[in-house]
């Protein structure tokens, strides 16, 4: 077995088995519930935006060739320079070469979910680079030397006990249960790191082809810093994230703050057209945009599946998701969590390792009902597990289907097989979840429901006494 | 570093080639809509708005109230002079932030206090330490109770972020329905040479990081005060 697979197992276990935690995860996500139902019904019609999203998504998709270029041409006229990044490796040295070149000393970092990706900081921290996390909850979870729970809500795990105690530990603060607190510690140990940065580095929401802009959403005004005060600043961009025209956003911001946080509008949505151009009085001098590929081209190649490169982000498929709620984001082991994590990653990292994720769904549906531009989540789950079998089939599957069709093509044989199961059934009540069990891996976590006395063919000759 | 341009777009236009995806299962007809629209068809489902002004400026205030947003309607500048005298004493500031421009010049008329002014660049630190950041917008978005802000309507892009307090002065004329809206507006008025920067502002930094629970002021200012100056 993959250890990736084993790992998942083991870590949802434990997760699954802790109620005090779910309980809090659960009731984190009770506000989320409530706000984003009252937004949704603010819309004219929430579905028909839906609708209208997923179109433009799909225009943007299948003609990404066109519109990257058009975005390039457009930005790079501006004094941005382009990079694009064929794997986590290029982009990493791509950003390194910048910092060295220009003397970085210290970076700030808005949130970016690209860089977990690409496991920037670590590389930036081996070079002897200050990296800092600027967003909260990401801070928060960069303290703890972890990686972020939930992708719009990193820290979302923990109480503020615990970040208290973090804080007392690392930052040597008074410890508190007030998180207006806590928020200012953090706000005070951030403002002298941007007062001090050289450069910012963030991520980018949407790129708009249109008018070569970059588009970042956030509500705390830790992106806005990264992108205002130091002297450089470089973006991260997947291929997929560029929308045709400027008005489209109006569009895409609503719905993401919607859909993410259950917000009319994040707090702050900014449209960077290049660096500082002549006459500005603050901005970077250089903007870099490193345009990553990383395998997003493998689904792009996947017709069936290429909708998933429409992801906004959001996170509302893992808000709404009886398996993310049960066994966390660290279960998942992957950057991207929830089903689109468990949809995409098979296709960004293998599927050999990575088909597991298809499997720990309940099939509900729920995800491809939350998600603002209707991918089809939970079949591309279910095309994850054909693919899967068809790649590496499982022999003990294979037979047991062929036992199966081989049982329900024949009457006389599946008669025979009920009525032994009627004379054995109640030996294997004996061993019943135990390590005798031969049906164990099943029966440990579920019931086999008890056989009738009689199947049904018998209990209707005998009740009609043979009349037709 | 040369990166890998003709690679990646040889690889998307590979991927794409003679290979279509399945069209998304909408329930309406917007496939042409999406494919060539006019950035108009999103009114059709987005939150509505009211047709004249009077039921903008409500909304915008309505909204306002949810956000936290402290917002004043005045009839005249030297009422809002007089408001932004009454917030400066109540909250004891000692030094401001601000630019050149022609509402926010005219409402600093008067005002005795230090002024740290961004238009020809700054001292980091020095805007830092002001207690409020004044400045006027391109325009205000009653669907959604945001500000739009740009280097030139807002002195660059960290005065409007960096001090604790951010003030916008405003015209009733400036109040447009919605995003779309916003967005011809800036096309309009800045053609092909867009500014390098261009926000929306909704409300005051906020996080809920925390156990999500609400928390203003997380990295931008605390608190934004809007007054809407009768046109
Ligand atoms: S798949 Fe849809 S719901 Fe999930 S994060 Fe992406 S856009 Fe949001």
């Amino acid at each position: 077995m993959a250890t990736q697979s084993a790992d998942f197992q083991t870590l949802s276990r434990r997760y699954t088995a802790d109620k005090g935690f779910r309980a809090f995860i659960q009731k984190g996500m009770s506000g989320y519930y409530k706000k984003r139902d009252l937004n949704k019904a603010n819309f004219q019609d929430w579905q028909g935006a839906r609708d209208l999203a997923a179109e433009i998504k799909y225009e943007a998709i299948n003609h990404l060739d066109k519109y990257l270029l058009e975005f390039e041409a457009k930005i790079t006229a501006r004094g941005a320079k382009v990079f694009w990044a064929q794997n986590a490796e290029s982009a990493r040295d791509y950003i390194l070469k910048v910092a060295e070149e220009n003397n970085v000393r210290s970076i700030i970092k808005s949130k970016t979910m690209t860089s977990e990706e690409i496991h920037l900081n670590d590389a930036l921290e081996k070079r002897g680079f200050g990296v800092f996390e600027s967003d909260l909850g990401e801070y928060i979870v960069q303290l703890r030397k972890e990686p972020p729970f939930h992708l719009v809500f990193p820290a979302m795990h923990l109480t503020r006990g615990q970040i208290s105690d973090l804080f007392q530990k690392e930052l040597g603060s008074e410890p508190t249960d007030e998180p207006e607190k806590l928020t200012m510690i953090a706000r005070a140990v951030m403002r002298r790191k941007y007062c001090e940065a050289d450069m910012g580095i963030s991520g980018t929401n949407f790129a708009v082809a249109e008018t070569g802009m970059i588009s970042i959403t956030e509500n705390e005004g830790n992106a806005r810093l990264t992108t205002s005060l130091p002297k450089i600043h470089v973006a991260l961009l997947g291929i997929e994230k560029v929308l045709p025209k400027l008005e489209d956003l109006s569009l895409f911001l609503p719905m993401l703050a919607t859909a993410g946080a259950g917000q009319t509008m994040t707090c702050y949505n900014t449209m960077y057209a290049g660096p500082r151009q002549p006459g500005e009085p603050d901005g970077p001098e250089q903007l870099h945009i490193v345009l990553l590929d990383n395998r997003r081209t493998e689904l792009l190649a996947d017709a069936e599946q290429r909708d998933s490169l429409g992801c906004i982000r959001c996170g509302a498929c893992l808000n709404v998701c009886p398996i993310f709620k049960n066994v966390g984001g660290y279960s998942y082991g992957t950057t991207y969590g929830g089903p689109i994590g468990s949809v995409i990653t098979p296709h960004l990292r293998g599927l050999k390792n990575w088909k597991h994720l298809s499997a720990a769904s309940s099939l509900c549906g729920a995800c491809t009902e939350a998600c603002p531009v209707k991918i089809d989540l939970h079949h591309h789950l279910l095309q994850n597990r054909r693919n899967g079998a068809k790649s590496s089939p499982n022999p003990l599957e294979k037979v047991s289907f062929g036992g199966f069709s081989l049982l329900m093509g024949h009457p006389a044989l599946y008669r025979l097989a009920s009525g032994l199961g009627r004379i054995f059934q109640p030996l294997q009540g004996l061993v019943n979840g135990t390590i005798l069990d031969p049906l164990r891996a099943w029966t440990g976590s579920r019931k086999f429901p008890t056989l009738a006395p009689q199947s049904f063919q018998e209990q209707w000759k005998k009740d009609r006494g043979g009349k037709k | 570093m040369t990166g890998g341009r003709a690679i990646i777009l040889g690889r998307i236009r590979e991927a794409l080639r003679n290979n279509p995806a399945p069209r998304p299962h909408t329930s309406h007809s917007q496939s042409e809509a999406a494919a060539d629209h006019n950035g108009h068809a999103q009114r059709e489902w987005l939150p509505k708005v009211g047709e004249t002004l009077p039921e903008r400026i409500d909304l915008f205030a309505k909204i306002s109230e949810g956000l936290t947003t402290e917002f004043h309607r005045v009839p005249t500048m030297s009422a809002a002079r007089d408001l932004l005298t009454k917030l400066a004493a109540e909250s004891g500031w000692k030094k401001i932030g601000s630019h050149s421009h022609h509402d926010v010049d005219a409402l600093l008329e008067g005002v005795e206090l230090p002024i740290v002014r961004t238009e020809k660049g700054y001292a980091i630190d020095n805007l830092e330490s002001c207690d409020a950041g004044i400045t006027g917008c391109d325009v205000l978005v009653a669907q959604t109770g945001g500000i739009m802000v740009s280097v030139e309507s807002a002195g660059g892009r960290a005065l409007s972020v960096l001090p604790p307090h951010h003030v916008v002065i405003a015209r009733t004329s400036q109040m447009v329905p919605d995003l779309t809206a916003a967005f011809e507006h800036v096309k309009q008025k800045y053609g092909k040479q867009f500014p390098s920067f261009l926000s929306f502002i909704t409300g005051p930094s906020r996080t809920g990081d925390i156990e999500r629970i609400l928390v203003l002021g997380a990295h931008g200012p605390k608190r934004l005060t809007v007054i809407l100056l009768d046109s």
